[in-house]
């Protein structure tokens, strides 16, 4: 979190009450959302009511054991993230503090409270390099100069948001501290590498504009039938054990943004650790530099204080804003925004406010919405443009969908990747309900996919789309007469949509190939199985039983075009498509 | 320490007491009854003026007049390795006859999260003998995997059987000797029921390196809140100072969570779910997530959370909650249960989500993913067909429709089905897997590699001899 340098600490309330996370204060000079330190520990908290003499606030650490009648202290100042070249490779708690160096000062592994750290190492030195010469003449926003902040990311230096721009009298290249002046204006302004900015807002932009590239994700179902936008937002509602937390990282690891910030919510320390264990080994699809270079990670667990895990969303899109300002594109995954509406509702329920839907507070939408606006595909003020990709996990209690949050979710994001536990059950995966599943931003993604891809990808796929819904017609009748009993054309389609999903829809997160699938494979997959469709469809025609048509030997391996290295898989998909072929024709 | 007799309130298992001197948030409280009873509690809710107290023993007998104590600390827990082959009660107090507890130190209760940056990923494979855990749901160090049962059901068998046949293969071979120790934290379970782990732990001699906590049903419900965070305390302190690997078994959390709704019902906080506490799932996060392992440290904790969910119901807030904290869930079914199958464990539902770092080449072998995959698809397809089959009758079934039905009820019988006393060899129950497996066409499998396949998948006899 931002170390507030520059203002002085006044010793001026009293703590009143202590109920868990909430704590009011007595006698205290504090504006709205400022951070405040309380109790003789000077645990962090901030400041969310002020009602005459009471100030009441959210405290982000535990508060067993503090007593009314210890000091509570304002800073002055809003709650703020330290912005500015480290925070790629590093991973936050909630408040924005790098959880290596909270090991380090507290010399264990368990966390202890009020240990403070700033959000980027205040004493590493970075190399700068000028992107303007004396004379030039900046505005806020533009860049200054670059910093290899890892093998993957150059960090742009821009000048502050809340400065006057003038001419640059002063700069020059060479290795600097954070807070060492990188350049001067005439104003006498002096420019630093490290910025502070007010999470709760949002930080300005040109003007945001409609998204036209997808945001690509290496996984079938999504790029295939389900695409984002870059700049575009997503929601992944399902019960637990569905798969929405593999569907995250798989996104972190293979989509194509430059930028990966990954928020745990108030889910599992193991699945964080997992992320830490795994990011630097593995490869970045568009770069081969190790993953963790692009990303950076915010814990709140489950069993952390609730009070930050209100808060870890907001810091999270904060440096997801801050990135996009240099004209990155920057996917933010949030795991699961259940548990930061949860936060909401247990800190609103303490503060004794009226409940609305289910205990959550009257304001959860305006939150919600909120949030999910600070995506977009932006023009940044400095000209460049930018995106920020929202994708949302949520967690509906006993996955019913028809409750708040994520039926308020559903009114604001665009993409809908529905979870299904029958599939799960299955271990059909990803578990993504192809009926229920949307994608609002299909169309305008079509023109990028016909001229990177291939010309028919829209056609091909509404051919799997009609294939997929006479299947489940299908499989209706064929619940009350077996498969049997129908014409022998439909016993063929329902052939061939069981190779769509188990060739095609399912895709293996856990397999070192299969995980990741580039959509020009995609695209072939499918254009297999439809290849099989159109043939087989000939030799019914021609007269074919469609068990004999669906016993040729080459067919099964469409299943495993999946798990074919990439640049063996063209080959391998004409061999099995002259192989169909030829079998198919055989049998006529 | 200063003394108040200015109890202004009691309802429920709260006493609201006025102070005129600060008193600490979750700071512990003794409350003496006129009859000379202490009492011991804990402060809930803390104002310059007053204080709500939550009583773990009950108010039973507490009147206006009875004092209360502020003990100017939170709820700590003595801890010492010679707590093994202890038996405490829901407090924390020994109840064995035994001698008194020399505590090596005293810790809070309450637990401070572990940093994620020092977790270690747990992997190492626990092999539990049970083919339907170790071959589809595999067990690993430090998971925290609760059994979801019901009523009726025989989870207590199935939680004994693991806690006797836990063994990690890996190690036995290298020789290395670890140390084991089981900590057994009975919630409002019924006298009978404790019996029956005790019995089996005396039997086997696990006692030994056991710790047990016992609240019983007919001890103060709201004792149920800090029970598990005794045993927790407990089992931190021997896998993270004394280098223990650690097995909790927790039984029941319903009770638990029970024991949760009714405080909050005393407060008039706003319910949430079916009347559960709003911060019933961050109160249970902070149980659960007290499993794992720790970087540069020996020791681990492995968690078996048992509930009983209530009308069978996997959607209640309790298997509900826990399902979305904890790393997978076993689940006890009561249709194979009347089967006769045991244990009567229902793959589908059931989820190890530590599994696939825990199995494969060099840790267990590397077929075990494929085949797990496999049975997963091929049951679930069974199942289906049972559904089409009460319509349709078999006559009108493919014959692939009627090989999977074939499949799934000899997967029940001799992959699920082995009794609580059979302690299977990895080995076997993957080799069990192939032999159902192959009532199937080899080109059905798809979720196997070929070269598994080659290498077991047997051909049956009626292919073999036409092929000669
Ligand atoms: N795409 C996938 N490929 C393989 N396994 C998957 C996939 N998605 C989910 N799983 C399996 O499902 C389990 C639960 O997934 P997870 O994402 O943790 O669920 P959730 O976050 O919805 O509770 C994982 O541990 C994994 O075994
Ligand atoms: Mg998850």
């Amino acid at each position: 979190m931002s170390q507030a340098t520059d203002t002085t600490v006044r010793e001026d309330g009293v703590i009143e009450s202590v109920s868990g996370p909430v704590v009011t204060a007595r006698d205290l000079d504090a504006k709205m959302n400022d951070v405040v330190y309380v109790g003789d520990e000077g645990l962090m908290g901030e400041v969310i009511e002020i009602e005459g003499n009471i100030t009441t606030i959210q405290v982000y650490e535990e508060t067993s054991g503090v007593s009314p009648g210890e000091p509570v202290e304002s800073t002055g100042a809003p709650l703020s993230v330290d912005l500015g070249p480290g925070m790629l490779d590093t991973i936050y708690d909630g408040v924005q503090r790098p959880l290596e160096v909270l090991e380090e000062k507290m010399g264990s592994a368990f966390l202890d409270r009020g240990v403070d750290a700033p959000g980027i190492d205040l004493g590493r030195t970075w190399e700068f390099e000028p992107e303007v010469e004396e004379g030039d003449d900046v505005e806020t926003g533009d860049v200054v100069g670059t910093v290899p902040e890892t093998a993957s990311i150059d960090h742009k230096v821009m000048v502050p948001p809340d400065s006057e721009g003038g001419e640059v009298v002063a700069i020059e290249s060479g290795n600097f501290t954070v807070e060492e002046t990188v350049a001067e204006l005439d104003s006498g302004e002096e420019i630093q590498m490290r910025q502070e900015w007010p999470v709760r807002q949002e930080r300005p932009t040109v003007d945001k504009q409609t998204p036209t590239e997808p945001l690509t994700s290496g996984q079938r179902i999504l790029d295939g039938l389900f695409p984002l936008a870059k700049g575009g937002t997503a929601a992944i509602p399902g019960p637990f054990g569905s798969g929405k937390t593999v569907t995250q990282q798989s996104l972190a690891k293979f989509a194509d943004a430059d930028i990966v910030v990954y928020i745990g919510c108030g889910e599992r320390g193991n699945e964080m650790t997992e992320v830490i264990d795994d990011f630097p080994e593995l490869p970045d699809p568009q770069t081969g530099n190790p993953l963790m270079d692009r990303t950076c990670l915010i814990a709140n667990t489950s069993n952390m204080p609730v009070a930050a895990r209100e808060s870890c969303v907001y810091t999270g899109i904060t440096i997801a804003e801050y990135y996009r300002d240099m004209g990155y594109d920057v996917a933010l995954m949030a795991d699961s925004t259940s548990r930061w509406a949860e936060a909401m509702r247990e800190i609103s329920s303490r503060l004794e406010e009226m409940p609305g839907e289910e205990g959550y507070p009257a304001y959860l939408a305006a939150r919600l919405s909120a949030f999910y606006e600070r995506a977009g595909y932006f023009e940044n003020i400095n000209g460049t443009e930018g995106s920020i990709s929202v994708i949302g996990a949520v967690s509906p209690p006993g996955g019913d969908f028809s409750e708040p949050v994520t039926q308020n979710t559903l009114r604001i994001v665009k993409t809908f990747w529905a979870l299904d536990s029958d599939l799960a059950e299955r271990r059909h995966f990803p578990a993504i309900n192809w009926n229920d599943s949307y994608s609002l931003y299909r169309d305008q993604l079509d023109p990028w996919f016909a001229e990177n891809v291939a010309d028919d990808w829209a056609e091909q796929r509404q051919w799997a789309i009609d294939t997929l819904d006479e299947d489940g017609e299908l499989q209706e009748v064929v619940q009350l007469v077996g498969k049997d009993a129908l014409p022998e054309d439909q016993q063929l389609t329902l052939e061939v949509a069981r190779y769509l999903k188990e060739a095609w829809l399912q895709q293996n997160a856990l397999h070192e190939v299969d995980r990741y699938c580039p959509p020009e494979k995609t695209y072939r997959i499918l254009g297999a199985i439809k290849t099989f469709n159109d043939e087989a469809f000939d030799a019914l025609d021609a007269g074919v039983p469609v068990d004999e048509i669906t016993d040729i030997d080459a067919l099964p391996r469409l299943n495993r075009i999946g798990t074919t290295p990439d640049d063996e898989a063209d080959d391998f998909v004409d061999d099995i498509e002259s192989d169909m072929t030829e079998q198919l024709r055989s049998l006529y | 320490m200063k003394e108040y007799q200015t109890i202004t309130e009691i309802s429920g298992p709260l006493v609201f007491v006025e102070t005129d001197e600060p008193v600490g948030y979750d700071e512990i409280v003794e409350i003496e009854t006129a009859d000379g009873q202490t009492r011991r509690g804990q402060v809930l809710d803390s104002t310059s003026e007053h204080v709500a107290i939550q009583v773990f023993e009950g108010t039973e007998g507490i009147d206006r007049q009875s004092s209360v104590t502020f003990l100017g600390e939170t709820m700590k827990m003595p801890v010492t390795e010679d707590l093994l082959g202890r038996v405490l009660d829901g407090s924390g107090n020994p109840i064995d006859d035994g001698p008194d507890i020399v505590p090596e130190e005293r810790r809070d209760i309450v637990g401070e999260a572990i940093n994620p940056y020092s977790r270690e990923y747990p992997e190492d494979f626990i092999q539990t003998g049970v083919s339907v855990i170790d071959g589809m749901n595999t067990l690993v160090r430090g998971q925290k995997l609760p059994i979801f049962s019901a009523s009726g059901l025989p989870h207590n068998e199935l939680a004994l059987q693991i806690a006797r046949q836990a063994s990690v293969p890996e190690e036995e071979e290298e020789g290395e000797d670890t140390e084991f120790a089981v900590i057994f934290g009975a919630m409002g379970i019924t006298a009978e029921e404790a019996n029956e782990f005790m019995d089996d732990f005396e039997r086997t001699g696990a006692l030994e390196r056991s710790v047990v906590f016992m609240n019983l049903a007919n001890d103060p419900a709201v004792e149920r809140t800090i029970t598990p965070r005794l045993a927790l305390t407990t089992a931190e302190y021997l896998a993270f100072d004394q280098g223990y690997h650690v097995l909790v078994i927790l039984t029941d959390v319903t009770n638990y969570c029970e024991a949760l709704r009714e405080i909050g019902a005393a407060r008039e906080e706003v319910p949430g779910r079916r009347g559960y506490p709003g911060y019933m799932y961050t109160d249970l996060a902070q149980l659960y997530e007290r499993a794992g392992r720790i970087k540069g440290q020996g020791g681990s904790i492995t968690q078996i959370p048992i509930l009983t969910m209530p009308s069978d119901d996997i959607t209640h807030p309790i298997p509900d909650l826990t399902g979305y904290i904890t790393e997978g869930q076993i689940l006890v079914d009561r249709g194979l249960n009347s089967q006769g199958i045991q244990p009567p464990v229902d793959p589908l539902p059931s989820l190890s989500r530590l599994m696939d770092d825990g199995i494969g080449e060099g840790l267990t072998r590397g077929d075990h993913g494929g085949v797990s995959d496999q049975l997963y698809a091929a049951y679930a397809e069974g199942e289906d067909k049972r559904d089409l089959v009460q319509i349709v009758g078999r006559e009108a079934l493919s014959e692939r429709d009627n090989r999977y039905l074939d499949f799934a009820e000899a997967f029940e019988e001799q992959f699920v089905q082995q009794g609580y006393n059979t302690d299977r060899e990895i080995d076997e129950t993957l080799d069990i897997g192939w032999d159902l497996l192959s009532m199937l066409p080899e080109a059905e499998l798809n979720r196997v590699d070929e070269d598994d396949i080659e290498e077991h998948y047997q051909d049956d006899v009626e292919a073999e001899v036409t092929a000669d």
